[in-house]
Formats: structure tokens, C-alpha cells, sequence
């Protein structure tokens, strides 16, 4: 399984968090179309808390956790 | 009286009670911009950095920029400045609302207070008269009761300034309240003000916008410009008024770098409890803002029936995950009462968090907690010893109020306490993000966040994603976003608005508003200028190279949970970098780069 966490404005009309089966997800991008984000709306991307990008493989076990575009301090 | 400056001063000595208007040195505003550069700059002139911080020769400077109150985009900031009691350097802290817009537009640059008042006095100005009243009858009462006691008696448009029961009793994390619920927070600038027996300043202004501009067309023009790229950028239009800052507890987490228990861990299992987005959900209002502020990052609350302005980030970590607390209606509580008490919302839970170390490392016993005692997570405990820290009482209670750098310390376990320069760290573990160890370790005024906001290339990705786990250029990275920082705060702009708006915007609006001409390079040279007569008053204060320093535990102890696990902070790498980018030996100016500054005046100090 994945783990999809979501956070945010993206999480209006969605779960706080998706538990996916790995089969039939090879890359980010491919979770972020699966949950109908439109692409512009990820500004942060992690796997297992690193700063990743779209293209970027996922595989059985992973954490990706998805944020629009935040400040704060 | 041209050029955003009312080149007017008031230097009140409470004391004599003796009031002297003085002009402003428009070559050395300029020089400085104003704010935190030209406060420190008057307060290194005046001698200030050798004095006892809470005698009456410290002096306590209310100063605003050419910026503040102007028609542009979140200008309604003020800077205290002043000789911290906490750390014994630099104090500057920085606060919204509309108080500062108000003491520009009453026609002041700056207001000095010297002194010691012989009776517990406030201040009232009301354009250009000033009158020093009694403020006896004021005596032990909370900020908020104050503000309201105060605008009833001066009138609606009347904004407070004021120190709660904290800064009365010259505690050392006290803040300066003003609005209600702003705060000049940190380094413990309220008990400077309560050592000279003032409790509160009240301003009203009958110009209700500055009519000093050097070109009005041309600031039109370049706040359009600014309020365009505001308005283009996603955290600065909605994001922002959306979620407020809360919204980085989860991201900080996932990144696995929000200290727990007082940085014994790194990743907080709890943190979606005390989150941003469970903030809105539960307890949010409506978003608040501060003078002119379409940003919008204030969060107006119901903490159990009243409406009050609620947590930012720092306080909801602080209270929550670095106490082991995952009651966010008790963290709104507990950030009411630092307002209530007038009490610093990082330093204060950061130090009730070391105590809870202290408690479970047996060094606090339970016998010294008056029937509260020190657990982790315990929400009677940190409502109590909130209360206990404002108010102070036994020997316990002034050395929580003293800070954790002195509460660690006499109980034999200074590496303890995460702090500084005695001043505690924010909210971002520097072990899982390398850059913001270079800001905390070279800031100041002390384990600060806001002096270099390096989490924004790190995390965020603002103005682009940098790489948290790497040491490289990151030494570059923390002094261009000092200096800028510098400049901004000088101006009397809201740091969030540098989410979006870069040098070129701020150089554009500081030209239009004073009729100055620099370019970008000229403004960062400014702020590099500040930076070190910043750390030529440390110096002057006694301040030595082993103050650039981090925790122990940040350089030694990896983390041990969370995806950050495994690492250090790298800064004995990083630091030598920083200092050679600066200019630096040792931690202070060479004469070299004093020189290149237009610092002459610390040459050989
Ligand atoms: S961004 Fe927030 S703190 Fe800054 S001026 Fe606006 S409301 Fe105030």
C-alpha cells in the first residue's frame, strides 16, 4: 500500500488521507490524476519527508504527502 | 518633514519627567532606513550596550520606518528596540496591529524612554502632545482589560500599547502587548518597561495617512506593483488568510522536523490534533489583519466562548508538540493567558517544556511543584505554570520566568535548555533543515526564526526549493535573507510579505516613499550595514564568538524518530562558511569590512 497524506485546500472534497494499492501507480504523478488534482495545485511533494518531484517512482510501503502552496513563520 | 520621515524624535526621560523633541539625522535615516537599523545604530551611539539592561540608563526605543503607516501593502509594523534583559545583546522585537501606524501618523519617528518614573506612569501622545500620566489605578491588571480601560478613557480611536502583569514584575520573558492581541514578543522587551515603572503608551493621530511622501505617483505606482505580485502568489492572496501560519505544524512534521518533548524527538505522531487545518475547523472565527494588510495571517478565535486573537505556529508547536500536548482548546488557552499576562508565546511553553526534561530527568522533583507537577502533556500543567510565569511567586515560579537558559543551568543540565544567546529556538529542528542553523546560531538577538527565514527555500520552496539535508551555499542563503530581513524591518514592512515580494520591490517602494535613488545592491548593502552594528553592540556588550553557537544536542545527539532520523546539524561546517561570506573573524567585522560599510565609527571597538 501507499499512503497518500493531504493537506490544506486539498483536502476539500477529499480524505485526509488515501491508502492506495501500488499496482497501477508508478509515479507521483500518477496518484496526483488518480485523485484529481489538478497539477498546478501541488506546490510540495514528499516521499517519506523529502521534497520530490512528479516524475519521481513510488513503491510499495512509501508515504507521499501532498501540500498547495504554504508560507508561514 | 519630507520623504516618509517626520524627522521628529521624542526623548522622554521619566525620571525628571523632562520631554525633548529632537530631530532626525535624515543622512543617518537614510543610512540606516529607519526601525530596527536606525534604532540599534541610536542605541550603539548612546552607549547603550554596556549598561545593566534593567537599570534606569537602558534606554527603550518605540521606532518606526519610512514604510510604517504609509499607503502600501502591510505597513503597519513598529520595532522596539532596546538592550535585552534575557540574552544581555541586541533586543529588537518587531510587532503589527495598528499601534506603530498611528505613532507615524501622529507625525513621530521615534519615541526614546529613559529613566526610571519615580510612580507607575503611562504615556499619552495624541499628535504633538505628549503627557505623562498615573497609572497606579492600572497596577496588576491583564493587557486586555487594560487596552479597553485605556480606549474607553482616550476615546475609540486611541490604539494601546501596554505590559500585563509580566512585565510589571520585570520578567525576563515578558513581551510588549499592543491591539490586544499583537505582541513585540521576544528578548524580553516588556520587562525593560516595566523596570522604568511605564506601563502603557496610548497614541491617537488626527492625520489618518502620511502626507510626507517624496512622490506620491510613484508609490502609487510601486505598490501597484507589489500588490500584484501579493496578489499573484498563492500563499500571500489566500493561503495565508486561509489557514494562517498553523498551516506548517503538519508540513514541519512530515518533514520530520518539529522538535517533541523539548527536541528529545523529531516527529510528532499527534501533530494533525494541534494542526493549521484543526485550527480552522474548530475554533477559527475569521482571519485578522494588521494595518493595510491584505495578507490577512491573524486567526480570530472562540477560545470557550471568547472571541480573541488565537495561536500562530510558534506557540501551537510550542505548547503542543514540544510539551508532548496534543489539546489544541488548552494551547488556545495558554496563548490567551500570554497575552493576558503579557508573556513571550515561544519562550514561555519552550521553557515549561526544558522543565518538563528537568522534571523527568528527577532534577525537578515533584515536591517542588506546588501540587502541578511538570508531566509531559499535563494541560493543568501548562496552564498553571503559564499563569505562575506571569506572575511570579515562588523560586520556582521567577526561574521558569527567567527562561530556560537560567532554569537549566541551576539545576546543573544547561544543555538542556535549547536556546541561543539564553534565548529560546523556534519551531524547526536544525538538524533536518541545515540551513535555519546557520540563522539561529548567528542571530543576534538569539535563537530566532525570523532573522533569516531559511525555511522558506528549504521547505516551502520560496523563491525556489533548496535541499534541507545539504550544507551547500547555505551560508550565502542565510546572510542575503538576514540582510534583506534587515531592510524590511528597517522599512516597517510585514516580513510575510518577502513570501512574494522580493529586493526589487522593497528597493522601488523605499525609493518612492523617502526620494532616495539606490539600487538593489545599495539596499542589501543596508542591510548587511545593520547586521553589523547589530553585532558591534553584542560586542560592545560583551558578547563572545562561542555565543554563535547551537545546543549541544543539535550537533551530537542525531535524531531518533521520524524522517529526518540520523541527523546533525552540520553548523561547525557551515559556520566557517558564514563568517567568510560576512566578512567575519571570529564572529565580528574585520576592520576591512567595517570600512567597506561605512561602519568607520566601530573601527578598533
Ligand atoms: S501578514 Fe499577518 S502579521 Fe503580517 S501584517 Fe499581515 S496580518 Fe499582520
Amino acid at each position: 500500500m501507499i499512503e497518500v497524506r493531504l493537506f490544506a485546500t486539498l483536502r476539500q472534497g477529499r480524505e485526509k488521507v488515501v491508502m492506495l494499492e501500488s499496482q497501477g501507480f508508478s509515479t507521483a504523478r500518477d496518484i496526483i490524476e488518480h485523485l484529481d488534482i489538478p497539477a498546478g495545485e501541488v506546490s510540495i511533494l514528499l516521499i517519506n519527508g523529502f521534497h520530490k518531484t512528479p516524475d519521481t517512482e513510488v513503491k510499495d510501503g512509501d508515504i507521499v504527502a501532498l501540500f498547495p502552496p504554504v508560507g508561514g513563520g | 518633514m519630507a520623504g516618509a520621515y517626520y524627522e521628529k524624535i521624542a526623548r522622554i526621560n521619566l525620571s525628571t519627567g523632562e520631554i525633548k523633541v529632537e530631530p532626525l539625522d535624515l543622512e543617518l535615516a537614510h543610512k540606516f532606513i529607519g526601525g530596527r537599523g536606525l534604532g540599534t545604530k541610536i542605541l550603539y551611539d548612546e552607549g547603550v550596550a554596556t549598561v545593566d539592561p534593567l537599570s534606569p540608563e537602558n534606554k527603550l526605543i518605540y521606532i518606526t520606518g519610512p514604510m510604517t503607516g504609509a499607503a502600501a501593502p502591510s505597513t503597519g509594523r513598529y520595532m522596539v528596540v532596546t538592550k535585552s534583559p534575557l540574552t544581555g545583546m541586541i533586543a529588537c522585537s518587531n510587532s503589527g496591529g495598528i499601534w506603530g501606524a498611528k505613532l507615524k501618523h501622529a507625525g513621530w519617528d521615534a519615541i526614546i524612554v529613559e529613566g526610571q518614573a519615580p510612580e507607575w506612569t503611562y504615556i499619552s501622545i495624541e499628535d504633538d502632545k505628549i503627557q505623562l500620566l498615573d497609572a497606579r489605578e492600572y497596577l496588576g491588571m491583564m493587557s486586555e482589560e487594560m487596552d479597553t480601560k485605556l480606549k474607553e478613557k482616550h476615546g475609540p480611536t486611541a490604539s494601546v500599547l501596554n505590559i500585563g502583569p509580566a512585565g510589571e514584575k520585570q520578567v525576563l520573558l515578558a513581551a510588549i502587548m499592543n491591539d490586544k492581541d499583537r505582541a513585540a514578543g521576544r528578548s524580553g522587551v516588556g520587562a525593560v518597561m516595566g523596570s522604568k515603572r511605564l506601563k502603557a503608551i496610548v497614541v491617537k493621530s488626527s492625520r489618518i495617512k502620511l502626507d510626507n511622501i517624496a512622490d506620491e505617483e510613484a508609490l502609487k505606482a510601486a505598490t501597484k506593483r507589489a500588490m500584484d505580485v501579493l496578489m499573484a502568489n498563492p500563499v500571500t492572496s489566500s493561503g495565508l488568510k486561509q489557514l494562517g501560519t498553523a498551516i506548517l505544524v503538519n508540513i514541519i512534521n512530515n518533514v520530520g522536523s518539529l522538535p517533541t518533548k523539548n527536541w528529545q524527538e523529531s516527529y510528532y505522531e499527534q501533530a494533525e490534533d494541534i494542526s493549521g487545518e484543526a485550527l480552522a475547523e474548530k475554533y477559527l472565527v475569521r482571519p485578522g489583519a494588521c494595518y493595510r494588510c491584505p495578507i490577512a495571517c491573524g486567526r480570530i478565535i472562540n477560545v470557550n466562548g471568547h472571541v480573541t486573537g488565537g495561536p500562530e505556529y510558534e506557540p501551537l508547536w510550542a505548547y503542543g508538540a514540544n510539551c508532548g500536548n496534543n489539546d489544541l482548546n488548552v494551547i488556545d488557552e495558554c496563548n490567551m493567558l500570554c497575552n493576558e499576562y503579557g508573556l513571550d508565546a515561544i519562550s514561555t511553553p519552550c521553557t515549561i517544556a526544558a522543565a518538563m526534561e528537568l522534571y523527568q530527568r528527577g532534577a525537578i522533583k515533584e515536591e517542588d511543584c506546588a501540587g502541578v507537577p511538570l508531566e509531559w502533556g499535563s494541560t493543568k500543567a501548562l496552564v498553571e505554570w503559564t499563569k505562575r510565569m506571569g506572575n511570579p511567586e515562588t523560586e520556582l515560579d521567577w526561574l521558569m520566568s527567567s527562561g530556560s537558559a537560567r532554569l537549566c543551568e541551576h539545576y546543573g543540565m544547561p544543555e538542556l535548555s535549547m536556546s541561543v544567546k539564553k534565548q529560546e529556538m523556534p519551531a524547526y529542528d536544525a538538524r533536518g533543515i541545515q540551513g535555519i542553523g546557520i540563522t539561529y546560531a548567528t542571530s543576534n538577538r538569539g535563537g530566532c526564526h525570523v532573522r533569516g527565514y531559511m525555511i522558506s527555500p528549504e521547505v516551502l520552496g520560496l523563491p525556489q526549493q533548496l535541499d534541507r539535508t545539504v550544507t551547500d551555499d547555505k551560508a550565502v542563503w542565510a546572510k542575503t535573507f538576514q540582510d534583506l530581513t534587515a531592510v524590511i524591518d528597517s522599512m516597517g514592512h510585514c516580513l510575510f510579505t518577502s513570501f512574494a515580494m522580493g529586493a526589487p520591490e522593497y528597493t522601488d517602494l523605499l525609493n518612492a516613499a523617502t526620494g532616495t535613488n539606490w539600487t538593489v545592491e545599495q539596499v542589501l548593502e543596508i542591510g548587511d550595514r545593520i547586521y553589523n552594528i547589530e553585532r558591534m553592540f553584542n560586542k560592545a556588550a560583551g558578547m563572545k564568538p562561542e555565543d554563535d553557537r547551537l545546543p549541544k544536542r543539535l550537533l551530537n545527539d542525531p535524531i531518533v524518530n521520524g524522517p529526518s532520523k540520523g541527523m546533525v546539524s552540520q553548523l561547525p561546517l557551515t559556520l566557517p562558511q558564514y563568517y567568510e561570506a560576512r566578512g567575519w573573524v571570529n564572529a565580528f567585522p574585520t576592520d576591512e569590512t567595517l570600512k567597506k560599510l561605512g561602519l568607520d565609527e566601530c573601527i578598533g571597538k
